[in-house]
């Protein structure tokens, strides 16, 4: 057992289980801001809010950074070790049958923390610790984190595109992240195989659309 | 037909090599590749020209000897082919064909198109074996063994050990390699005694001699010349998986 957690093998376990641990992570975020599509906003505020305050999430925010920051640091060292069993390459690149999302991971990753840290500085850090304009709610009040997002939205259309393009970098990224995780613990044969790889690809989608489906929401409500 | 050759020509494993180019003509689209470079040899003889060190055996793909990458591709076009299988119909006249040794740390060079695949060897002797006392040739049906498991322990057994796998990979992992044989010897009712010493043996071993890690690209199942697939390497996962949680060490 000792020898799992820095064997060849251990290491993708743990970037498949910090990965499985952010796909779920993605799952409840989609659906959270699928609420920004009904309504005007109150019903999003409240989810927001609710988030942002109930204690569960006071536990699960750290442990989910620590996912994100594990999954990271896996991979730029399982990446780095990769590199240097082959220090000299092919003069013709490989034209293997493989996807091009598979072996561009970690690019693709590198492409989403960048713009995971303007993500975080647009809206987790502004509601954390910034100042959200508040409205009256029943007898209290409530952050307006709709008027922030749509106000992102609004006012300047780079803002969609790179949300949009998070959201393709995404994608391709889970395309292979997904099923990739499942064989890397173990589940795989010759026909789940390429279930999961059928599956992935289900995923990516509704998750990578459903987060570009924001921003063009918006643009086709401000802006048509 | 007339090709043009770009190989890989390299004194000996200390030395820094490089591309050679060549021009061929009068080569017979029947012949097969390795046939081609025999007799592109035999032209540099004449010429007094040293010719090219390549490593191949049994022209029939069971050896496993034969191991270049042609054009990006180990063992060359085709699928499930070796590459003492390719023939010179799968090229045009006139083109130009870059011939590469396997690239890898754990495969230096030894000269031109030669590898030292001795790393191979090494993962076998870490576990791909059954030492206990099988005794002496069972009478027919003394082993039961189910039809799925004895087919699927074929299809691992089919590997030749060529390295294609770890030529086609990115990250130069043996991960195919030792999947087939881990997976092999667990399917069969002789290797399940030892399968979880194997295991963490073999991928033990492959991590020590330097084969970088799998990332699931699939390229080593789309380049093997047997046609083994990565759904081995998922077995090889829960193998090592198991063995980890529940052998002491």
């Amino acid at each position: 057992m000792s020898k799992f957690f820095t064997s060849s093998i251990g290491q993708k376990f743990f970037m498949s289980i910090t990965g499985l641990f952010l796909m779920m992570f993605l799952m409840v975020h989609l659906t959270i801001n699928s609420l920004l599509l009904f309504g005007d906003g109150e019903l999003f505020n409240v989810a927001a809010n609710f988030m942002s305050s109930n204690p569960i999430m006071k536990v699960i925010e750290p442990i989910l950074a620590l996912g994100f920051i594990l999954h990271i640091i896996y991979a730029g060292y399982i990446t780095l070790k990769n590199k240097m069993a082959r220090p000299q390459g092919y003069k013709v690149a490989s034209k293997s049958e493989a996807s091009w999302a598979s072996k561009n991971m970690f690019i693709l990753g590198g492409l989403i923390l960048i713009f995971l840290v303007i993500h975080i500085t647009n809206f987790f850090w502004k509601v954390k610790f910034g100042t959200v304009a508040t409205i009256p709610y029943g007898d209290g009040e409530l952050h307006d984190v709709y008027g922030l997002v749509a106000g992102i939205f609004k006012v300047w259309l780079w803002y969609d595109v790179l949300y949009i393009l998070g959201a393709i970098f995404l994608f391709l990224h889970l395309t292979h992240g997904f099923w990739s995780a499942f064989q890397t613990i173990g589940w795989g044969n010759e026909k789940w195989t390429l279930r999961l790889k059928v599956v992935s690809y289900i995923y990516a989608i509704i998750v990578a659309g459903g987060f570009a489906f924001i921003p063009l929401y918006f643009l086709i409500k401000y802006i048509v | 037909m007339k090709i043009k050759l770009n190989i890989w020509k390299q004194e000996n494993g200390k030395t820094k090599g490089k591309f050679e180019k060549y021009e061929l003509d009068g080569v017979d689209a029947e012949m097969s590749f390795l046939e081609m470079l025999d007799y592109l040899n035999e032209k540099l003889i004449t010429e007094g020209k040293e010719p090219v060190a390549y490593e191949h055996d049994c022209h029939e793909a069971i050896c496993g000897c034969c191991s270049l990458y042609i054009n990006g591709h180990p063992h060359g076009p085709g699928k499930e082919t070796a590459t003492c299988q390719v023939h010179m119909r799968s090229f045009k006249d006139g083109e130009t064909i870059t011939v590469e040794p396997w690239r890898a740390k754990s495969f230096p060079v030894l000269k031109d198109l030669m590898t030292d695949r001795n790393a191979f060897d090494k993962l076998m002797s870490a576990g791909g074996f059954v030492s206990i006392d099988a005794g002496q040739a069972p009478d027919a049906n003394a082993n039961l063994v189910g039809k799925i498991d004895a087919d699927k322990a074929f299809d691992a057994a089919a590997c030749i050990g060529c390295g294609a796998c770890v030529a086609a990979c990115k990250n130069s992992s043996a991960t195919l390699f030792v999947a087939a044989k881990v997976s092999q010897l667990a399917l069969l009712p002789q290797g399940k005694i030892e399968a979880k010493r194997r295991a963490l043996n073999m991928v033990a071993k492959m991590d020590e001699l330097g084969f970088g890690s799998c990332t699931n690209t699939g390229a080593c199942e789309a380049e093997c010349p047997k046609g083994i697939g990565i759904d081995f390497i998922a077995k090889l996962n829960r193998e090592y998986l198991c063995a980890s949680f529940s052998e002491a060490e």
